[in-house]
């Protein structure tokens, strides 16, 4: 069918070097969501597979054959860009129904199939008008439709979502995984939002400055991101990050905080007596008794509630200021002294220099090498 | 709302008046000229009543030019169909050869691309008369000398490289991810040419087109050096009124008239659709 592979893509732009040297492989019928920030060169490579430029060393192959020097056109993609690139001189009609055009569909098939994506997409009742009578979520789901109508194997999305108000692109996250499963098509999503990228994608590849610096489900890139920044990217309130020294006793390697020492499940042996920094979800937090095992005192500093959790502020007796995640009608404290406890389990542990995380269990990490 | 004062709409009327005036004046005397015959238009002091004659246009359309020293052959006709056929000839060629051209360096960074481009545009740096003495043994050798294509050749000095460049403008201002998503909805690129970038371009090339036009209507010296006289347009034919009996101002008002009046009705018609194309707008997000 359409699965897609890329094969150790070079692409430069005069002196600098936009995609370095990189794998991928996606399986047909997977959606593959690539996360990263502005300039990581997510759009290039989206450009990259559809065929609208050309990769200066490395191959892409869809479903199985060398697609690098075909043209775009007889690439069978379809693709929604970020700019909605609808064509402006057309109906909304006549936007989507151009792959089909392509296709020499009959009349007939041609309108039926439009309807039918247009329903799917409700944007049925305004296909007579031009792009600039559209709003942005109808050029949007236009632009959408386009890329969906032909029923493409491969569809490259890329940011669609990004210039829509807050309440469409809620709901297209919900609706969205629905209708590329239905569509069986082996996706590839572009976007910055770490929110978007978990929910829809089977895997997550995180790019930056053109290399993949992570490939794995959205839940190995959230418990167990391959380094800080990654770590830092996803999560809603961010993770704390605090400097620790790990030492070693009878019952393992704890690290000091804020002199309660807090025991630490994983492999860690390499880490004792390094610099290191260490990562706490806000919800591996828990407000606790004072005097129960592992009690941090701490001062409240600012209680935020965020509709389904309430998020604090703290500071600890060293100044260090840690947010603390609860799910909203839990017990808490919103002022004044407070103990916080910390889950050792779920705690993440970086080397300091390198940023790297240390004692990985499961992840794959990736530095320009092959997707597993 | 803006608010304006009665005096202020006073004086803008006014000064509007003054410059309609100022500008128009030297067309109205001239239609009016165009009624007259030599003897009041060279009145003294000039009188804005006098008796229309339609002699003028008689004499330009029949072709007899009736003067003291006797009745002349005039081609008036002729060299108004000459630039006719001359301008529009030469503007198709540009826009057949140019648009694509536009095109190609809009889309298509190729080495040296950027010099050809250049070197297209420096044409119209060159004065005419420079080229002219060159051009006219060339084309005496080539026996283009006097012909329509050897004039039709020239005058794309004057049109192409102003197509070519403002075209060039348009198709670059259409956002590539819209010629883009064509093609990855499978077309060819030509046809991405023809359905998106033209409709795209088209006021752009429907102002170029005009620009080039009127430019070439305009155009003597080419004509005076390189064709005789049935193949000369009006710019040149018009200096047929300079008669041993003196300077036919009636007739060469109304030749004035006749070659002003293309020229204008296509400008007054493309303006409708210039207006209407440059607010098609939306093409961004």
């Amino acid at each position: 069918m359409a699965s897609l592979e890329l094969r150790k893509i070079v692409k430069r732009y005069k002196s600098q070097t936009v995609l370095d040297n990189l794998s991928l492989t996606v399986a047909d019928g997977e959606t593959l969501v690539l996360f990263g920030p502005s300039g990581a060169g997510k759009t290039v490579l989206l450009r990259l597979v559809a065929g609208v430029i050309d990769p200066d060393e490395g191959k892409i192959f869809i479903g199985g054959d060398d697609m690098t020097d075909v043209d775009a056109e007889f690439r069978g993609i379809g693709m929604a860009f970020q700019n909605f690139a609808l064509f402006p001189h057309m109906t909304a009609f006549d936007n989507i129904a151009t792959p089909l055009e392509a296709k020499r569909s009959s009349q007939g098939a041609i309108k039926a199939g439009v309807e039918s994506v247009a329903k799917l997409l409700k944007i049925a009742h305004v296909l007579s008008h031009k792009p600039r009578a559209l709003s942005n979520g109808q050029k949007q789901r236009t632009a959408l439709a386009r890329a969906l109508v032909g029923s493409p194997p491969l569809l490259l999305l890329d940011d669609p979502l990004r210039n829509v108000d807050a309440k469409l692109r809620f709901e297209m996250r919900l609706e969205l995984p629905r209708l590329l499963a239905d569509r069986g098509a082996t996706v590839v999503y572009v976007t910055q939002d770490y929110k978007e990228a978990m929910a829809l994608g089977d895997r997550i590849a995180v790019m930056s400055q053109g290399v993949i610096r992570q490939l794995g489900t959205p839940e190995q890139i959230y418990r167990e991101p391959a380094n800080i920044e990654i770590a830092r990217l996803f999560g809603d309130p961010t993770i704390n990050l605090l400097d620790v020294k790990p030492a070693r006793d009878s019952r393992g390697i704890y690290v000091g905080l804020s002199n309660v020492q807090v025991h630490l499940a994983g492999a860690y042996e390499t880490a004792v007596g390094r610099d290191c920094v260490i990562g706490l979800r806000p919800e591996a937090l828990s407000f606790v008794e004072e005097g129960a095992p592992g009690a941090i005192p701490v001062t409240v500093e600012a209680e935020t509630p965020l509709n389904e959790k309430i998020v604090t502020l703290v500071r600890t007796v060293r100044g260090r200021e840690i947010l603390v995640s609860r799910p909203a009608g839990t017990p808490g404290r919103s002022e004044g002294k407070a103990h916080i406890s910390v889950d050792g389990k779920s705690a993440l542990l970086f080397d300091h220099a390198s940023g790297e995380r240390i004692g990985s269990k499961n992840v794959v990490s990736l530095r320009n090498g092959e997707a597993a | 709302m803006e608010h304006t004062s009665l005096l202020e709409r006073i004086l803008r009327g006014v000064a509007l008046t003054l410059v309609v005036i100022f500008f128009m004046f030297p067309i109205a005397w001239i239609f009016m000229m165009s009624f007259q015959t030599n003897e009041t238009i060279l009145r003294i002091p000039p009188q804005l009543i006098f008796e229309p004659t339609l002699a003028n246009y008689t004499a330009l359309i029949t072709g007899k030019l009736v003067t003291a020293a006797g009745t002349l052959d005039i081609a008036f006709m002729r060299n108004l169909w000459n630039s006719v056929f001359l301008s529009v000839t030469s503007v198709a060629v540009s826009l057949l050869l140019g648009v694509p051209a536009a095109y190609a360096f809009a889309r298509h960074k190729f080495r040296g691309s950027e010099d050809i481009a250049f070197t297209l545009l420096s044409f119209k740096f060159a004065p005419a008369l420079l080229v002219l003495l060159p051009l006219t043994l060339y084309f005496q050798k080539l026996g283009l000398a006097n012909t329509y294509i050897g004039l039709i050749w020239v005058y794309q000095l004057i049109c192409l490289p102003l197509i070519l460049w403002i075209v060039r403008g348009y198709f670059e201002d259409i956002p590539a991810d819209i010629e883009y998503a064509y093609r990855i909805g499978g077309h060819s690129w030509f046809a991405t040419f023809r359905k998106i970038a033209l409709p795209l371009a088209g006021p752009g090339i429907a102002a170029a087109g005009l620009l080039a036009f009127i430019f070439a209507w305009n155009n003597f010296v080419f004509a005076l050096v390189l064709a005789s006289a049935d193949k000369q347009p009006v710019t040149v034919g018009a200096l047929a009124f300079i008669t041993s009996s003196g300077i036919q101002y009636g007739q060469i008002s109304a030749a004035i008239v006749l070659s002003i009046t293309p020229t204008l009705a296509l400008a007054l018609y493309a303006q409708r659709y210039l207006v209407e194309g440059l607010s098609l707008g939306a093409v961004k997000g």
